[in-house]
Formats: structure tokens, C-alpha cells, sequence
């Protein structure tokens, strides 16, 4: 084979491997209950440090993405203070994953309804494609060993919330 | 249908008003991505689009200058809020890549035509055109030629 044959065919690959690669990038993620749940280091929302989900191995912890401009994610988020508040010393963890939004409107509404769990913020909103999350709120719970248990799509009842503690420190 | 019809104005109506109210937005709803619909900011009405609208007219307000007030939306959405790769770094790739590549296929074409049209040539013997400007004949078909017309002399 000629030189020039062997760069028309190496150029010719390389063309579909780019193709190949936007095609798969572009691609929504698909993500099923019993999958180790994506994780990523994330900033703190006020600024102190940060936070992931592997910082909990060992606890069941609620995974709750939100944003301030989002209508449900106000409404469900006294349910979600009250399960925190009422669970968290029998290993339950909420973690507020907020993205998508301003950070000083993410932190003014963090301060409006009053949570106190541990929130970090994903401004870009790179861990929801792995997540595959199109709308806020969308809820998962996370198990001991860091497997997805549980998915909400939209606004968490009170109902929701408590059948999956209930199964998971039975 | 009477009340569907002034829905859609009064939807129409706030973007527009909040336009009139803050000329920066204009020039910048073009370049701003609305970052949960994907398009930019212009043509969308989703809550996250109207946050940011918000937010550009406040720092307007504030005299922030255009480009502050996209790093400071760079600053909490990432890149991907700028409609348009910013002409520095590795996003520079991004414009300097197209024009290379239209400019190395201008090229390729360019010297494959000059090839093809030589190859052409060489081919058909159409190098040393003839005084008439017609391809000379073969000599020993000329011979031929020469032979039957003296006949006829």
C-alpha cells in the first residue's frame, strides 16, 4: 500500500472517528436503578469546601436536584428539610444538587426555605447528562453502597419520601 | 380562541417590554443561551431564560459592561451559556478549525484539477497543439491520405 493510500485511509478513519465520537457525546445517558450512581466532587453552594456523593458511603442519602427558579423545587422543599431533620441520625443524608441557576439566586432561595442539609452546585450542569435529568426537581436515592435505589421524576410527596426510608432503615 | 390569542400576546409582551425597558438586553439575547431549552435567549420563555434576562438588565444597572455582565454568567454556567465559543484558548479552535479546513479543501481541489487537467493532456497527445490548432494526424495515416488523394489527381 502507498504512502499516500495509507494517509487518504487514516484520514477517512479519523473523519468517522470524530463523527463516531460527537454521535456518542451527544447521546442521552442511560441510567437504571441498581447502577452505582454518578458522582462528582461539586463546590459547596456558599462557597465552603465541597462535597460529593462517595463523602457518604455508608449512609442512605437523597439526591435531589433543584434550582431557584423552579416552582416544584420550592414546594417539596420543606418535605425535603423535614426528612433530613427527622432521619438524619438513623444514617439518612438529603444532598441538594443545584444547577442550572445563578448562585446568588441558588443561595437566596436555599436561605428562603430554610435548609439545612449539605447543598453543592453544578452551574454548568455537567453531572445531569449522566444523570439523564431534563426537568428539575428530579430525585434519586442513593444506598449504602453508593447503587441507585429509587428515582422521582417531579415534585416528591410526602408519601414518596417516606416509603423509601421506611424500606431503607427497616 | 379569543383568550389562546391574548395569552400569546401577553406572553409575547413581556419579553418585549423588558427589552424596551433595558437595551442591553436586546444586543445580548442573541449571544446568551438559555441554558435548559438550548437556544438562545431570544427565543425562549423558559423560567431559567427569564432569570438570566433579569439578571442582564440588573448588571446593566448596575454599569456593568456587556463583557462583565457574559464572565460573570460564564462564571455561574460555564461556556456553554455564550451562544458563540470565545475567540481565545482552546475555544479558539473552534473558528480558526472551519476556515483551515475550507482553506486546505480549497487548496486539495485546486491541485487535483491542475492534475487531472495535465493527466488529461499527456493522454490525448494535446501537448504540441498543431499551426491549425487542430490535432495533427497520425504520419502514417497522413501517408495514407497523401496516397489516396494523389490518385485522384
Amino acid at each position: 500500500v502507498s504512502s499516500k493510500s495509507f494517509a487518504v485511509v487514516l484520514a477517512v478513519l479519523a473523519v468517522i472517528g470524530l463523527l463516531g465520537f460527537g454521535l456518542l457525546s451527544k447521546g442521552e445517558a442511560s441510567i437504571s436503578l441498581g447502577d452505582t450512581a454518578p458522582d462528582k466532587r461539586l463546590q459547596a453552594l456558599d462557597g465552603s469546601g465541597s462535597g460529593q456523593i462517595a463523602d457518604y458511603r455508608g449512609k442512605w442519602v437523597f439526591v435531589n436536584f433543584w434550582a431557584s427558579w423552579c416552582e416544584p423545587c420550592k414546594a417539596e422543599a420543606p418535605l425535603l428539610e423535614k426528612a433530613w431533620r427527622t432521619y438524619r441520625d438513623r444514617g439518612l443524608v438529603v444532598l441538594g444538587v443545584n444547577s442550572q441557576d445563578l448562585s446568588s439566586d441558588a443561595r437566596r432561595f436555599a436561605k428562603q426555605v430554610g435548609w439545612t442539609y449539605p447543598l453543592v452546585r453544578d452551574g454548568a450542569g455537567d453531572i445531569l447528562g449522566p444523570y439523564a435529568v431534563a426537568a428539575f426537581p428530579e430525585t434519586f436515592f442513593v444506598d449504602r453502597k453508593g447503587k441507585l435505589v429509587a428515582r422521582i421524576d417531579g415534585e416528591v410527596s410526602e408519601d414518596e419520601l417516606e416509603t423509601n426510608i421506611e424500606r431503607a432503615l427497616a | 380562541m379569543k383568550r389562546l390569542a391574548l395569552i400569546a400576546l401577553v406572553a409575547l409582551a413581556v419579553p418585549a417590554s423588558a427589552s424596551a425597558a433595558c437595551p442591553e438586553l436586546r444586543s445580548l439575547e442573541g449571544e446568551l443561551m438559555c441554558p435548559t431549552c438550548r437556544t438562545t435567549l431570544e427565543l425562549s420563555n423558559a423560567p431559567a431564560a427569564n432569570q438570566i434576562r433579569r439578571f442582564v438588565c440588573e448588571r446593566a444597572a448596575a454599569g456593568d459592561s456587556k463583557g462583565e455582565i457574559k464572565d460573570r454568567l460564564v462564571a455561574d454556567f460555564g461556556p456553554g451559556v455564550l451562544a458563540s465559543p470565545p475567540k481565545e484558548g482552546f475555544d479558539l479552535l473552534a473558528w480558526v478549525l472551519p476556515l483551515a479546513a475550507l482553506g486546505l479543501g480549497a487548496a486539495a481541489i485546486g491541485v487535483l484539477v491542475v492534475r487531472w487537467s495535465r493527466r488529461g493532456k499527456s493522454e490525448t497527445g494535446l501537448e504540441e497543439p498543431s499551426a491549425n490548432g487542430r490535432p495533427e494526424l497520425d504520419p502514417a495515416l497522413e501517408k495514407r491520405l497523401e496516397d489516396e488523394l494523389a490518385r485522384f489527381e
